[in-house]
């Protein structure tokens, strides 16, 4: 058996969120479960079908136990791999083993974090990380993580390539353009290439704009293998192809600062997908900063390395633009709740479904998410289709 | 597995990590060079990175190396508090994030030849480094 007898043998039944932006009162484990349910109940399913679960959290290392016990599961298949931001996306080839071996039949992924709301802030984990996590040749050196590193990445991609600040800005925009046809995006109100260059700088040549949100937020899908897909309520949307590559941890041991893992991942799915870039009709990818989109537009083969600050110029990603990318908004705009890479995942199949208003791009048949975690450290690749697809 | 020691080291055995703090100690700034692929490495480690050999032998490291990306991070306004964080690929080959002191922060750049020295930091040595060649490429 081959990587490629997987493509289209896994679907994507159900989709939910909950507790976008903030979510006030909550705990990142009622607002986890609230998506559960929406994603379940999209499925057709009850909590009682679910026989898988994949999760993972910044906070708790051994979070699949208390999401088990939480929603009631006695999962056959665990995985609770944690990647960083891209673990959501990682998550589907175990999934899909799971499912083709027999070893479950459905499996909900799932994510919950109030890191804006909640008591353990954003601050109060990066202090603590600090601690169970050193960096010891990082950290005497003081770099504000994760900025800096996403930074130190911006600054190599500007002096080989010429990229400019109002490149990175343009990606910034695109994304508040999306989000502005989105009504559950965080941030909506009117944001121009000036508002970014001109907003606090946060760490050389990154300014605040430049950088994602720090949101609550929720979400989780169900995967089942296809053929029982096919007997669910919703139209499934199918793996053609997931692969996951990491190189380094910390932005120091990074060979070349200009080509991420993603070169890697990227050509594994599309491979297993028997796809190019070209055959994609929206794309998402986790801009956790802007010089994010820039890397994985190069690395998936959306345009030549170096070529990505062209290819966004004059709303080139934004919507009417040449590529629509990111068009939930992003996590420059929509929700960034610690880790994004589910919502990518939400977002590609509210897509291909045609579920998404004023966003919805026009006769999407294939989509691709891509997720990033840690500082540029960990890279996942998936491609979805419809059934015209297979 | 054998590691070599600093001559002056305690006997107590010990890892790369605090084999390269006893050499800072001692004002010295030794990187590991792997006796199978003869390439130099940073962090200190157990093994190889590029080829996962074990015979690692401790250098004395040139100090010459050169600004391959650079971060200012911007402090509060008005408290000259501004501080670039850089990478710098030594001359041996292996890279690792460190200060540029002696400078003006913003005037740091890549391309820029440094030239290495260790500094007490915290109760601690930490290898920094100083503009060579009036920071001029």
């Amino acid at each position: 058996m081959s990587l490629k007898d997987l493509r289209g043998k896994s679907a994507i039944v159900g989709v939910g969120q909950a507790g976008i932006g903030e979510a006030r009162g909550f705990s990142a484990m009622e607002i986890l479960a609230q998506a559960a349910t929406r994603a379940v109940a999209d499925a057709g399913l009850t909590m009682r079908d679910i026989d898988g679960l994949a999760t993972c959290s910044s906070a708790a290392s051994m979070w699949a136990l208390p999401v088990a016990e939480y929603l009631g599961l006695r999962p056959q298949f665990i995985d609770s791999t944690m990647l960083g931001g891209s673990s959501f996306i990682a998550h589907l080839m175990p999934a899909m083993m799971a499912l083709e071996s027999g070893q479950c039949t459905a499996v909900l992924v799932c994510y919950g974090s109030t890191q804006k709301t909640g008591t353990f802030s954003r601050k109060g984990m990066t202090e603590a990380f600090r601690l169970v996590d050193p960096l010891p040749y990082e950290h005497p050196y003081q770099p504000m993580l994760p900025p800096t590193a996403y930074a130190l990445a911006a600054s190599r991609h500007m002096h080989e390539f010429g990229t400019t600040r109002e490149q990175l800005a343009e990606v910034a925009v695109a994304a508040r353009r999306w989000a502005q046809l989105n009504p559950e995006a965080y941030m909506r109100d009117p944001l121009s290439i000036d508002d970014v260059l001109g907003s606090r700088m946060i760490s050389t040549p990154l300014t605040v704009r430049d950088c994602c949100l720090v949101t609550d937020g929720a979400g989780a899908f169900v995967l089942m293998r296809a053929d029982r897909a096919r007997a669910q309520r919703q139209k499934p949307v199918y793996v053609l192809g997931n692969a996951t590559a990491v190189w380094n941890r910390q932005i120091s041991s990074m060979e070349n600062l200009t080509v991420t893992s993603a070169s890697e991942s990227g050509r594994r799915a599309f491979e297993m997908a028997g796809l190019k870039p070209s055959d994609v009709d929206v794309v998402g990818l986790y801009d956790a900063f802007t010089i994010n989109t820039l890397l994985f537009l190069e690395d998936l083969g959306f345009c030549k390395k170096g070529e990505a600050g062209p290819f966004v110029e004059n709303g080139g990603i934004a919507p009417g633009g040449r590529l629509p990318v990111n068009t939930n908004g992003g996590g420059l705009s929509c929700v960034h709740p610690g880790m994004y890479g589910i919502f990518l995942v939400i977002e590609a199949v509210r897509q291909l479904r045609g579920e998404c208003g004023e966003r919805q791009v026009p006769d999407a048949k294939i989509a691709l998410a891509h997720g990033n975690g840690g500082t540029l450290s960990s890279q996942s690749t998936a491609l979805f289709g419809l059934e015209e697809t297979l | 597995m054998t590691h070599e020691l600093p001559p002056s080291a305690s006997a107590a055995p010990a890892g790369p990590d605090a084999v390269f703090q006893d050499y800072l100690a001692q004002g010295e700034f030794r990187i590991q060079q792997c006796g199978s692929c003869a390439r130099h490495l940073f962090y200190p480690r157990v093994l190889c990175p590029h080829c996962g050999g074990t015979q690692l032998s401790w250098r004395q490291a040139s100090g010459k190396g050169t600004v391959y990306a650079c971060s200012v991070v911007m402090g509060k306004p008005g408290t000259d508090s501004d501080y670039a964080v850089v990478l710098v690929d030594l001359e041996e080959g292996a890279r690792m994030m460190s200060h540029v002191i002696g400078c003006d922060q913003h005037a740091v750049k890549i391309g820029m030849p440094l030239r290495a020295r260790i500094m007490e930091r915290d109760g601690k040595p930490l290898v920094v480094f100083e503009p060579a060649n009036g920071g001029m490429p």
